[in-house]
């Protein structure tokens, strides 16, 4: 009986403080998408869970990682954690331009994208990771298709990485081949591993690959502001794309512009979310190496690191 | 005979054209060679200014968005009942004994014991393995869609048996409709609905709705006209004719419509979550984005289980006959397995509340065999990789490139020629015209080159499927056991994901054109084996009789009768072969290709309505170019062989 009373005390207290703590927000529930790569699914759980504990109601639903922008900018869903630069850059600007959604914080990581290559490679080819001296290996990395040029296995061509633009800039001994899709371009490691055959392929930081296959980029010349737009920035002064992709790109929260009025005090606590490239690399290895479900992943996540996101709560 | 002999004659003269337009193709004006500028329409403007049309200015938006928001409250309800989304009415989530049994019981009353087995243990299985949340979240979508779609169709199929102009109408859009590839679908219900659940299941209807359609037809048009005599005797209105004679005589055809709505709803399952569908299609993706293969094969185990069990269920229910029994007086042994059912469901219910794993079975405490199959897709591809490498270096250079580079050589003009000569041998000027229109409008699409990669893709895809399906057809066509065992093989490798496939093929064969005709080759040789197997089985035992005594030879027997005799079926395989390897080369945009599947997971990408629907028209009339063609050869054949 006793044990009852106190619980029906402290389910009143919480319910009490509970509402103190988030009095302004809304109780609509706060929606966050999802998609299909696992630091993006663990780092929205984290948030989410966060939220959850001091009174918010959440939601998650699964979306296009380029769509998803409109979709935050109409108020379908309510934010977006992993804003890479690289890849959803163009997305976010065009959206931002449109109105309804703006950069509500900033990952405390760097993003960088570029031509990758396993460890295996380097031994092939130990010069690497200069680019010079991966175009004298081209011959290592030549398949039936790409006759006696190296073949150098591109992300999906709707990702616009300009990588043949680059070749040609760099008059590289190299051919493009565009996979169709981020599972095609492990599947290709994944099967390049069991044989070492030397590859290179587009890749990504923070990423699941660099734990599952320890590897580097390639050093291309530096990039420079307006290399892919003047030719005479760069290497060769009448080429555009002479460089290297940047490798330093950003990592930004974005949250749709209602969501500063319907919800404060959970928009001031994205707004103090910042991770780093470890601890988002942490989340990816849970699910992708560790075999976690994402859930299970977040709540590991938030265990071993309370520090960090009760921070976000003050 | 005379008028085949005048079309050979015409088809020979039009063959001689294209001929002849490939011999001085280095002296011909580059019009035609490839379709001018001035030929090429901007359909895909023409389509999204429709499209804008109806969306802002109609504000057809705002209809739609109700039936979404409708659609999406059913949703609501049984995400709830399934696995507790947080929605009226609050009750879920059901335990997952309670469904097991359920099952159980429902295979049990429909057929017996094997399907209450398969059923039930379709279930526990999913539990076991720790799918049930994912699988309950796919079934909720679909629990909703397959409802949603027998009604529409049956009320469209009644419209079209009522009003023949309607059917005039429908006729077209059905033929399309089955034909365009599936993510051309996709976009439209895009920018109508948007993303989420309710979208994969309005797409899931959209997809699931055409063979309901089609089957209603047939059934309404097959009633004998006695029993409405009867029914007309017996002062029957006309509702009452329709909904207590017409539909129940026509019973069997609708039920198998129901039954191709619900396994086309699991086809459906990975593709939807393209557009926001949850569940295990979803889960799917996301497991092959992270390279775990032994974990999707386990999801794609579970996908082809559920449309095995569902399939079944609804097939045994179809085939059941009303029963005109005496019922026993007791009440208890008339509704025996109902109180059965229910004291098992209170049972799991009880269970379900003592014991949490059997609410619900975590993914920490599941089962799970991806180790093994990880384990042996390893050795395996450690062990033929010798084999596929020389085989992809031979494919490459002495097959896939020649052919490429001849068919992108080839001017449009020639193609034209040729498929009009065809087109004039097999059905005279009608088809040699349906023909030309089909091909002429895709050259005035734009899309020319990256339509013949596709069409490249699928010759020799459908080729090496005949190569092998072939033999394997005759094979197993010669006892029944092994049919029955073949057959059973060919249904998993269809039901099986697709997307599964394209994984182990990169692996052994690389991003390459190699490894997406592997991947349509598995598809497109079902069909063929399925029919050469059906067709040769139901050759009429007389003809067999008559040869053996006359003497034949195994061999003259398959060669001069069999195989005869089995053609029209076989080109039947033919056909839906050419069809399966259309929709295979689209999804195999996600190994890399350059031909009109690549453009069109662009077009989703950036949500093109009018490039997609384009592109998708563009694949969907070769696909009824080919439909035609065979559908005509095989009647002329019918007609020979007197069937």
């Amino acid at each position: 009986m006793k044990s009852v009373k106190m619980m029906l005390t402290s389910a009143a207290a919480l319910a009490l403080l509970a509402p103190g703590v988030r009095a302004q927000d809304s109780t609509d529930p706060i929606t966050i998408p999802l998609h299909n790569w696992s630091s993006q699914i663990v780092m929205s759980h984290v948030v989410g869970n966060v939220l959850a504990s001091a009174g918010n109601t959440v939601e998650y639903v699964t979306t296009d990682s380029q769509a998803v922008y409109e979709s935050v900018r109409l108020g379908d869903v309510t934010m977006e954690l992993e804003v890479w630069e690289g890849a959803f850059g163009a997305s976010f600007d065009a959206a931002v331009a449109k109105g309804g959604i703006h950069a509500a914080g900033n990952h405390n990581a760097v993003t960088r994208e570029d031509w990758w290559y396993p460890m295996w490679t380097k031994e092939a080819c130990p010069g690497l990771p200069d680019w010079k001296a991966l175009n004298d290996c081209a011959a290592l990395f030549a398949t039936p298709e790409t006759g006696d040029k190296g073949r150098f296995l591109g992300g999906p061509v709707d990702w616009l990485k300009h990588d043949a633009e680059k070749v040609e800039a760099l008059a590289m001994n190299f051919t493009v081949v565009n996979a169709g899709s981020a599972a095609a371009i492990w599947a290709e490691l994944g099967a390049a591993e069991k044989t070492k055959t030397p590859i290179v392929v587009f890749n990504w930081t923070p990423n699941f690959a660099e734990a599952v296959w320890p590897g580097e980029f390639v050093e291309f010349p530096t990039w420079e502001a307006g290399c892919n737009t003047d030719p005479a920035v760069g290497m060769f002064p009448d080429k555009i794309y002479d460089c290297g992709n940047p490798a330093n790109g950003y990592l930004k929260i974005a949250a749709w512009d209602g969501m500063k009025d319907k919800w404060p005090a959970a928009y001031a606590t994205i707004s103090k979310v910042s991770l780093t490239n470890a601890q988002i690399a942490e989340m990816a290895k849970l699910v992708d190496i560790d075999g976690m479900e994402p859930e299970d992943a977040a709540t590991a996540w938030m265990d071993a690191n309370p520090d960090v996101w009760k921070a976000w709560l003050n | 005979m005379a008028a085949t002999a005048r079309h050979a004659t015409t088809a020979r003269l039009i063959l001689a054209l294209a001929v002849g337009l490939v011999l001085v193709k280095s002296l011909l004006p580059a019009g035609l060679i490839r379709p001018p500028e001035w030929l090429v329409m901007p359909f895909a403007d023409w389509i999204n200014g429709v499209f804008y049309f109806l969306q802002n200015d109609l504000g057809l938006m705002t209809l739609t968005r109700a039936f979404s928001d409708v659609v999406e409250w059913l949703l609501d309800v049984t995400a709830n009942l399934l696995y507790g989304k947080n929605r009226w009415p609050n009750l879920g989530p059901i335990p997952w004994g309670v469904i097991a049994v359920t099952a159980f019981m429902a295979g049990y009353a429909l057929k017996g014991w094997r399907l209450a087995a398969l059923s039930g243990g379709t279930f526990v299985w999913i539990a076991l393995m720790g799918q049930w949340q994912w699988a309950m979240e796919t079934l909720s979508v679909i629990v909703v869609a397959a409802p949603f779609s027998v009604t529409l169709g049956l009320v469209l199929g009644v419209l079209a048996w009522r009003s023949a102009s309607f059917e005039r109408v429908l006729n077209p859009i059905l033929n399309i409709a089955q034909s365009l590839p599936h993510f051309a679908y996709m976009i439209p219900v895009v920018v109508f609905i948007g993303v989420g659940p309710k979208a994969g299941a309005i797409v899931t209807i959209i997809f699931s709705v055409p063979p309901m359609i089609r089957m209603t037809l047939l059934g309404l048009k097959k009633v004998p006209e006695e029993v409405i005599e009867a029914g007309k005797m017996s002062g029957a209105t006309r509702w009452q004719l329709l909904t207590r004679a017409r539909i129940p005589t026509a019973r069997a055809e609708i039920l198998i419509g129901v039954n191709q709505v619900i396994m086309q709803c699991l086809a459906m399952v990975v593709l939807a979550s393209f557009i926001g569908m949850p569940g295990l299609g979803q889960k799917l993706l996301q497991l092959l984005q992270a390279l775990k293969i032994g974990l999707s094969v386990e999801i794609g185990v579970t996908i082809v289980l559920l449309a095995v069990t569902l399939d079944r269920l609804s097939k045994a229910w179809a085939l059941r006959l009303p029963e005109h029994g005496h019922p026993s007086p007791l009440w208890l042994q008339r509704h025996r397995l109902l109180v059965i059912w229910l004291a098992l469901c209170a049972l799991a219910f009880a269970l379900a509340h003592f014991f949490p794993c059997f609410l619900e079975v975590e993914r920490k405490q599941a089962l799970s065999v991806a180790k093994p199959i990880d384990a042996l897709m390893d050795q395996v591809i450690r062990l033929i990789a010798p084999v596929t490498a020389w085989l992809r270096w031979f494919l490459i250079t002495w097959v896939l490139i020649p052919m490429r580079d001849a068919y992108l050589w080839l001017p449009f003009t020639a193609v034209l020629s040729l498929l009009a000569a065809i087109g004039w041998a097999i059905g005279g000027l009608r088809s040699a015209a349906i023909c030309v229109a089909y091909f002429g409008l895709i050259a005035m699409s734009g899309w020319w080159d990256r339509a013949m990669i596709t069409v490249y893709m699928v010759t020799i895809s459908v080729a090496l499927a005949a190569l092998i399906g072939l033999p394997l057809g005759i094979w197993a066509a010669r006892n029944t056991t092994r049919a029955a065992r073949v057959l059973l093989v060919c249904d998993t490798a269809q039901t099986f994901p697709s997307f599964i496939y394209l994984i182990p093929v990169i692996m052994l064969f690389g991003v390459n054109d190699v490894a997406v005709v592997a991947a349509v080759v598995v598809f497109a040789a079902v069909p063929i084996v399925r029919y050469t197997v059906e067709g040769l089985q139901n050759v009429p035992p007389e003809l067999i009789e008559a040869a053996n005594m006359s003497g034949a030879t195994r061999r003259q027997l398959l060669w001069h009768v069999r195989l005869p005799m089995a053609l029209p079926t076989m080109l039947v395989g033919a056909n839906q072969s050419v069809m399966f390897s259309l929709f295979m080369v689209i999804i195999a945009a996600f190994i890399g290709t350059q031909d009109l599947g690549q453009e069109m997971q662009r077009a989703l990408s950036s949500t093109d309505v009018g490039k997609g629907l384009v592109l998708g028209l563009a694949v969907a009339f070769m696909g009824l170019m080919t439909d035609h063609l065979i559908l005509r050869w095989s009647e002329g054949r019918k007609r020979t062989l007197g069937i």
